[in-house]
């Protein structure tokens, strides 16, 4: 589109009786992408609290849900790898190593999964307001963000029993990993949820994403396996940003739990590497990454938003 | 005067699509049918209004008039031509406006008016205010806006575009469902609004309340802008199109509110 109007020099003194002469031209439908979502924080907020309030509407437990879900995943997952194939030896406090990953992956397939659904549960409102449809996946994150929070106190509490001591480069890692689930959350929940309203088969093909997610990570298995089955292509396992950010998360909550023996020796004394050696490194990067993927899922936004309300 | 919307060569094309599915579209494909048709629900309409002006848009149904309207506020883009508006727009696209059915009555006019540009003081400020110009009682107001009845969600869509600080103002058959004290209560409003200097856009199928309300009228027919001019003539010329006569004296003695079918 090219403007070819005439823009009125707003310093410009309005003629008397002109009022508004001095106003400049302004396009009813600016694609300002992310920047317009945080100018309009209060819009954001009330989006945020409404979603929180409308996820479980009409539902007896509500909010528990969000914290039922995760820990039905971590029974199930804990019974059955746990206790089923006996992985409780060879990864000692499994159950930390395994709640630590599920909280990363939840963040993120609720992103995914809620970000991608958001611009069509909306539809009502896409279809006859100016609003920057950016909002919606936006607002999903932080709504799975704010699910967060309890799980985290869960957790906590639970390390805090085994005689765990906060660090500084936990804290570090906990902001690492949130940071690049939120970046790449977000980046993918705006690309799909544009691709939703063309074809709503991509909350489908999400939700199938979202199941390669959960075993992509070393959550019911241990990096040390990966290194032990594939050998030198363990280097290849840390470029999955997912992976990383479950992995300093267990830096931060499940290594500090282990004494001194287990977290450089097996069962068998042999010396082992419990977490990946540049950790940090590579959460620095995949948080570069994220940035870059969130900036070319804008891009595809844009192009796509024209045809949001019309298709929807 | 100063101008307040411009309007230049717009066209926007919508695509019928025929065939959405995987199993349609590889017959339709086989079988050499097409998969979809574009048509221009607006086409190559330009027209600039001053501030100030009340404009009457007109046509039948389809002929675009909330295409239109939704390019100017911003819902759609054009596909071709600009669309360049001054000040801040508020009001109403069809009846029943952007409301989530799942929310409150209370959730929802936060939610539009912060929509609208209002800030949180501004919202609190006219809250009050939004609730009685509604008439919706209290108790309906912590209650889904699903279960409301389609004058009362339009009473509250209204009601709170109404309160929003604007400089242009859109009505689209927002009198439709209203019952008679409620239109009577918009149509002053819009007055006011009118009076006050604002830039006021309203569609309407009812010659009468157009003639109350507006110094200009626009005619749409199938996209095209086909008149743009003095009131009266405008509903002429729309009603030579589909009916005698005999319903134009009609509209003069329509009731002042005008009817709203």
């Amino acid at each position: 589109m090219t403007d070819s109007l005439h823009v009125t020099d707003p310093t410009a003194p309005a003629l008397a009786g002109d009022l508004g002469e001095d106003r400049p031209w302004e396009d009813p439908a600016p694609s300002r992408g992310l920047i317009e979502v945080f100018r309009r924080r209060y819009l954001l907020k009330l989006l945020v609290r409404r979603e929180i309030s409308a996820r479980y509407s009409g539902s007896f437990l509500g909010l528990m849900w969000s914290y039922i879900n995760p820990l039905s995943q971590f029974f199930i997952y804990f019974a059955i790898i746990g206790v089923i194939f006996q992985l409780h030896d060879s990864i000692p406090n499994f159950p930390i190593h395994i709640f630590s990953a599920i909280i990363v992956v939840h963040f993120f397939t609720e992103t995914f999964n809620a970000g991608t659904r958001s611009i069509v549960s909306n539809k009502s409102i896409v279809k006859k307001m100016a609003v920057p449809a950016e909002m919606f996946p936006v607002a999903s994150m932080l709504v799975s963000l704010y699910h967060v929070g309890p799980q985290l106190v869960i957790l906590l509490v639970a390390v805090l029993f085994m005689g765990w001591m906060p660090t500084l480069s936990g804290a570090l890692a906990v902001v690492l990993a949130l940071s690049i689930i939120m970046t790449l959350g977000t980046a993918l929940a705006l690309f799909f949820s544009a691709a939703n309203v063309l074809f709503r088969d991509f909350s489908s093909f999400v939700n199938i994403l979202t199941n390669f997610v959960r075993f992509g990570v070393p959550m019911i298995y241990s990096y040390t396996m990966v290194g032990e089955r594939f050998g030198r292509f363990a280097d290849y396992f840390v470029l999955n940003p997912i992976a990383d950010a479950v992995m300093l998360m267990q830096h931060a909550f499940w290594l500090g739990t282990l004494t001194e023996q287990e977290r450089n020796f097996d069962l068998d004394g042999k010396p082992v590497e419990r977490l990946p050696e540049h950790l940090f490194a590579f959460g620095f990067a995949m948080v570069g990454v994220s940035l870059v993927i969130l900036l070319i899922a804008q891009m595809v936004f844009s192009k796509l938003e024209k045809q949001i309300p019309e298709r929807i | 005067m100063a101008e307040s919307i411009r309007v230049e060569n717009v066209t926007k094309e919508f695509t019928l699509r025929y065939h959405r599915t995987f199993k349609q579209v590889t017959v339709a494909l086989a079988r050499r049918k097409q998969l979809s048709e574009t048509f221009p629900a607006i086409d190559d309409v330009s027209f600039t209004i001053s501030q100030g002006e009340s404009i009457g848009l007109m046509g039948l149904n389809g002929s675009g008039k909330s295409t239109l309207l939704k390019m100017i506020n911003g819902v759609m883009r054009p596909d071709v031509g600009t669309v360049r508006t001054r000040g801040r727009i508020a009001g109403l696209i069809a009846t029943g406006t952007g409301f989530h059915p799942q929310l409150s009555g209370k959730e929802n006019i936060m939610l539009n008016a912060a929509i609208l540009g209002m800030s949180e003081a501004e919202i609190k400020r006219k809250y009050d205010a939004i609730v009685d110009f509604a008439e919706i009682p209290t108790k309906f107001l912590q209650t889904e806006v699903g279960h409301y009845s389609s004058g009362q969600s339009a009473r509250l869509g209204f009601a709170v575009a109404i309160h929003v600080d604007s400089e242009i103002f859109l009505a689209d058959e927002v009198l439709a469902v209203g019952d008679k004290p409620f239109k009577k209560k918009c149509l002053e409003r819009m007055e006011e609004v009118r009076d006050s200097g604002r830039t006021l856009f309203y569609v309407s199928h009812a010659g009468g309340s157009v003639k109350r309300m507006c110094t200009r009228v626009l005619i749409l027919d199938q996209g095209k802008l086909i008149f743009d001019g003095d009131v009266k003539e405008g509903i002429r010329v729309l009603k030579y199109d589909n009916d005698s006569a005999e319903d134009e004296e009609h509209f003069d003695e329509d009731s002042e509110l005008g009817a709203e079918i």
